[in-house]
Order: structure tokens, then C-alpha cells, then sequence
């Protein structure tokens, strides 16, 4: 969306009032009854601590926030969010720039890969998250069996790393699709005679990869960042919800899935509600930064 | 919302046209032709492993599987577990699942469409009171996704008396404001004189909406309807948190329902049935309407 065009008006337009405010408002009341009103309620909810009996509310100003923040489940939440949102960008971005660089040498057949490539995409993220819990299942998964083998002892119910390193992989997995067309598209845009010209100079394939392709590429690679790093964020709850609830003791329990954990399986409202409002500014500074950027890269 | 990379949807949809020059000096010919084949085959065996292994699995018996490792070609239990799976499923019938799951994307992809196409014709052809205000508050919903307001919208939906059911599952993904930008953007490049024709003509605004401005925007709204139908069939977390009543769960959100509590050993070939017939919609959409799919993701990135 680029903003400056936000402001753009009609030459051309039509009179009337009571017909226009009748075409938004099933939009308007929509966004009302769903968006604000919910969203104002955890802001107002986040400030105050129902008693146990659910009967009255005890206003705790910011009280929610302080206890959050000094929580060390809270903190080790945020910490582990960061690490998840930056494996799975990375890993599915390397292997996604890794394809389409391949597919974008082919004269013939990139779209015969390209069309296979696309599938992950359509794939849920809670199915994708069934499909690697049951390859890594610790009794009956194959890739298990085969580490066995190997002398290897996999365990992601007990060992929180390789839970870690499962939800990664699955919510990579489903991603790389969306990452490849993107930089397939970007690879296809980069002028041919500039990489010619190199080629013709003596340049090998890494030297031009490094040195031009690359470089290229970067409007496309941050745009990718910031796309992928809101992915992991939101959403990914359905692999960690499939594959290992959050555990084993809380290493992949994402911000997402602690808003739910403590909403509605632990029913901690306020603590629920001040985290969604966390939540909330992250996702207002991370659009802010995607807008900022992106209008910086529309002048290039 | 996201950067609108035109150009490049173009190379993507249109790879063939760039590169009219058969013998460019940097494609690869030969040895390092197959080599670049082989690394792209890898990759898809990487990708497609996963997903061949649930087929596999759906296509055996249990005994086979409980016994690792598992045989890694398919079986002769194909149609004993999908049926077992469609008709019986684990706590409801996965075809009725599926029922749940289509009703739930098509409501949401119809309906987005609908009320963004009508805010977007408002916004742009009508200069009406409190018109920056209404922009304003459909722009700051792109702010708010449904994972961080769940427990007050919940609430919401449970005041309304709308837990399982249809418009419980859909209104409240309905209101995005992607679609509406989208439109928007659109109806701006849609030159002038077509209105003021229109307006000479003594045409009342719907007429122009119907006859003009809704057959110009078919293929912006066949793409966005590939991506919003699944996007609405893929949703996992709000089917989970309002369709506590399993005639009524998706089929996404139904798969984890299916394994059992405890100790006791899930039904693997039935439970990769559904996973495979849960993706089966999708992959059919997004294969089927390749080049709308690509145009709807550059176009609206969700």
C-alpha cells in the first residue's frame, strides 16, 4: 500500500450521502462489533484483576504489565519467540533463495517446479505441524526410527531443543513457497545483459552471485524479512499447537500461544489481556516499520 | 498490504516471454544443466517427503505403522481408512468436517469481497461526511490480528449466543482491511470518463457499480478470492476457541482433536487420511488457478 496514494481523491464523483454510508456500513459495523470494541476490552481488561469467583474486577492499574514484566516465564516467551522467528525466517528463506536461484538458470521447466513448489503453501500450518509430528513421533516416526538407527535418541517430548528445532523446520517448511515465487519473480526482474556482461568478464557464478544477483535482490530480501518475521509471530500457532503445546517446560511457548495458554487454558484474564495489548504494539510498530520501508523502497 | 513489485508478478506469470533469446550465455547447458535439475529435485523431494509419507500412512493399516519403521510405499488400505475416516472419523464424521470447513471458507471469501467491493466504491466515487474518518478505521484493523484480541472477541461471539456456529466462524475474519485497499487502489486507476459517461447518461450510481465497475474488477476479485479461500480454510486457532461441539469443528482444527488424550495410540492411518484430504481443497485451488494465485499474492499478500 503506498501511502501516497492513500490521499488520492476522485475527479469524477457521485452525490448523495445516505447511499454511501449505506455501502460502508456493513464494513464499519463489522469492524466495530470485532475489532474495536474487543480490542478496547483488552485494553480495559488488562488493567484490572477479576477475583476468583469471576464476580468482580479489582482495578490493578498497571499492575498486569509490571508482573508480566517481571515474570520470568514472560521474558523467556519473548526470548524464545525472537530465536524461533529468526530460525524459521532464515531456514525457510535459504532454502526458498537456494530454489529459485536454480530455477531461475533453467530456459525450460522452471514452471513444472514452479507449479510442484507452490503446494506447501496450501497446506495449513496445523497440518503442516501434523505432518513432521508424525515423522518425528517418538514412537511410531520414521525419521525417529531411522536417527535410532544411526544411534541417534530422538525425543522432542522431553528435549526442548529438538522440540524447538521440529517447530522450526514445520513452520519453514510451509513457507517456502511463498519466499520462492517471491524471489523467483525478483531473480526474473534482474536485467540479463548485467549478468552477462560479468559473465563475459570472467566472472564465475558465485562472484556473480555475490557481487551483482545479490545485491539486486535486496528490495525483495527485506521485503521478505519483515513478512516472514510477522509470520512466525502470528502465524504459526497451529505447529506449536500440534506439535508440542507450548513444552516441554515452556521452550516453544511463542507470545501467540501464551496469550492462549494463559486466556483460556490457565483463564488468567487480566495477564491474557495485558499481554494482548503487548502484542498489539508490536504488531502496530512492526506495520509502522513495514510502511516506512516500503514507501523508501517504492523511491528508489 | 505490501509492496506492489507489478513488474515482477509479470516475470513470474510470464517467464517464457523474457527470455525469447534461446542461447543466453549465463543459462547453463550440459553437465551443469542436470546439475541444476538435480538440486531443484532434491529440494522437492525435501518438500514432498512429508506429504508422501502421510499418503503413505493413510494407505496402510495400523499394525504396519505402530511397528516402525514404516513401509515407505503405499498400501493396499486406501479405501478402508478414507472411507473409515469420511463416514466414521474420531469424534465426527471428517465429511462433515469438511462441510464446516467449506461453508467457512466460502463465507469468508464471499464476504470479504462483498462488503469490501461496497466500502471501496463509497470511499472512492462519493464525497460524503466522516468519508477520511470511515478510511481511517478500516485502515487500522490491518493493525489487528484476530491472534491478539482472542479472549474479548471470544467474548463477544458468546454474548451473541454465535459458538458453534457458521457466523460465529465467520464474521469475525470478515472484517480485513486488505480487501478494501485493494479495491481501492484498483477503482483509482479506473480512468474518469467512465463515470462522468455514466453520469451524463443519468445513470444512478449502483447501475454504474453493477454494469461497469464490477465487470472491470473480475480478476482482481477472482484472485483475491483464491487467496482468501484459503486463508479462511486453512484457520486453525478461532475454529478451535469457538466450535467446542465436534459436528461442528473444521477440518483443519479437527485433525489435533483426533488424537487421543494420554497414553493411548492415535489412529495414524485415519488421522493422515484427513490431513491429506484436508489439504486436498487448497492444493486443488491454488494449482488449478496458478496464475490468479500469484497475481492475488503480489497483489494483497494475504
Amino acid at each position: 500500500m503506498r501511502s501516497g496514494r492513500i490521499f488520492m481523491e476522485k475527479r469524477v464523483t457521485f452525490k448523495g450521502i445516505w447511499l454511501p454510508l449505506l455501502l460502508v456500513l456493513p464494513q464499519i459495523v463489522i469492524t466495530a462489533v470485532f475489532f474495536f470494541y474487543p480490542a478496547g476490552q483488552a485494553i480495559y481488561q488488562s488493567l484490572f484483576i477479576p477475583d476468583p469467583f469471576g464476580l468482580s474486577m479489582q482495578w490493578v492499574g498497571l499492575g498486569n504489565f509490571a508482573f508480566l514484566f517481571s515474570n520470568s516465564y514472560y521474558l523467556a516467551s519473548f526470548a524464545t519467540t525472537a530465536i524461533f522467528s529468526i530460525l524459521v525466517t532464515l531456514v525457510s528463506m535459504g532454502v526458498a533463495l537456494y530454489l529459485a536461484v536454480l530455477a531461475d538458470r533453467l530456459i525450460k521447466g522452471s514452471g513444472v517446479y514452479r507449479t510442484l513448489l507452490i503446494w506447501p503453501y496450501a497446506v495449513a500450518p496445523a497440518v503442516a505441524g501434523v505432518l513432521w509430528l508424525f515423522m518425528f513421533n517418538t514412537r511410531v516416526g520414521v525419521v525417529t526410527w531411522y536417527l535410532g538407527v544411526l544411534g541417534y535418541d530422538w525425543n522432542h517430548v522431553l528435549n526442548g531443543e529438538e522440540a524447538m528445532g521440529l517447530v522450526v523446520v514445520a513452520s519453514a517448511w510451509g513457507r517456502i513457497s511463498y519466499n520462492f515465487l517471491f524471489f523467483l519473480a525478483g531473480l526474473q526482474a534482474i536485467p540479463k545483459s548485467v549478468i552477462e556482461a560479468a559473465a563475459i568478464d570472467g566472472a564465475r557464478f558465485w562472484t556473480r552471485f555475490r557481487t551483482i544477483v545479490f545485491p539486486m535482490l535486496s528490495p525483495t530480501t527485506f521485503f521478505l524479512l519483515v513478512v516472514n518475521i510477522v509470520y512466525a509471530f502470528f502465524e504459526t500457532f497451529g505447529v506449536i499447537h500440534t506439535i508440542t503445546s507450548g513444552g516441554p517446560q515452556q521452550s516453544t511457548t511463542i507470545l501467540v500461544y501464551k496469550v492462549y495458554a494463559d486466556g483460556f487454558v490457565g483463564q488468567d484474564l487480566g495477564s491474557s489481556a495485558a499481554q494482548s495489548v503487548v502484542l498489539l504494539a508490536i504488531v502496530g510498530a512492526l506495520t509502522i516499520f513495514q510502511f516506512k520501508f516500503i514507501e523508501r523502497r517504492v523511491h528508489y | 498490504m505490501t509492496a506492489q513489485p507489478d513488474p515482477l508478478a509479470a516475470a513470474v506469470t510470464a517467464p517464457k516471454g523474457r527470455r525469447a533469446q534461446p542461447d543466453g550465455m549465463v543459462e547453463k547447458r550440459g553437465a551443469g544443466l542436470w546439475l541444476t535439475h538435480l538440486g531443484l529435485i532434491i529440494g522437492l523431494l525435501f518438500i514432498f517427503f512429508p506429504i508422501w509419507l502421510a499418503f503413505v500412512a493413510s494407505t496402510v493399516s495400523q499394525p504396519e505403522i505402530v511397528k516402525p519403521p514404516m513401509p515407505l510405499l503405499p498400501g493396499d488400505h486406501f479405501f478402508e481408512n478414507y472411507r473409515k475416516a469420511l463416514v466414521a472419523g474420531v469424534n465426527a464424521p471428517v465429511a462433515m468436517m469438511m462441510l464446516n470447513s467449506m461453508v467457512m471458507a466460502l463465507g469468508i471469501a464471499f464476504g470479504k469481497i462483498v462488503i469490501s467491493l461496497l466500502s471501496a466504491f463509497a470511499i472512492v466515487y462519493f464525497k460524503f461526511p466522516g468519508r477520511r474518518v470511515f478510511f481511517w478505521l478500516i485502515f487500522l484493523t490491518l493493525m489487528l490480528p484476530v491472534e491478539v484480541r482472542i479472549v474479548p472477541t471470544y467474548e463477544v461471539i458468546a454474548n451473541f449466543g454465535m459458538l458453534n456456529s457458521y457466523s460465529g466462524l465467520i464474521f469475525p475474519l470478515i472484517a480485513s482491511a486488505t480487501a478494501t485497499f485493494l479495491f481501492r487502489q484498483f477503482f483509482m486507476t479506473v480512468p474518469d470518463e467512465l463515470a462522468e459517461a455514466a453520469r451524463v447518461d443519468g445513470a444512478k450510481p449502483m447501475r454504474f457499480f453493477w454494469d461497469i465497475l464490477l465487470p472491470m474488477s473480475r480478476t482482481n476479485i477472482a484472485a483475491l478470492f483464491v487467496i482468501l479461500f484459503i486463508y479462511g480454510w486453512n484457520q486453525y486457532l478461532w475454529p478451535l476457541l469457538i466450535t467446542t461441539d465436534p459436528s461442528m469443528n473444521t477440518i483443519v482444527m479437527g485433525i489435533k482433536q483426533m488424537f487421543p488424550s494420554g497414553d493411548d495410540v492415535a489412529d495414524w492411518p485415519v488421522i493422515m487420511a484427513t490431513s491429506i484430504l484436508a489439504m486436498i481443497p487448497p492444493v486443488i485451488v491454488v494449482i488449478s488457478m496458478q496464475k490468479l494465485f500469484i497475481r492475488g499474492l503480489v497483489d494483497s499478500e494475504k
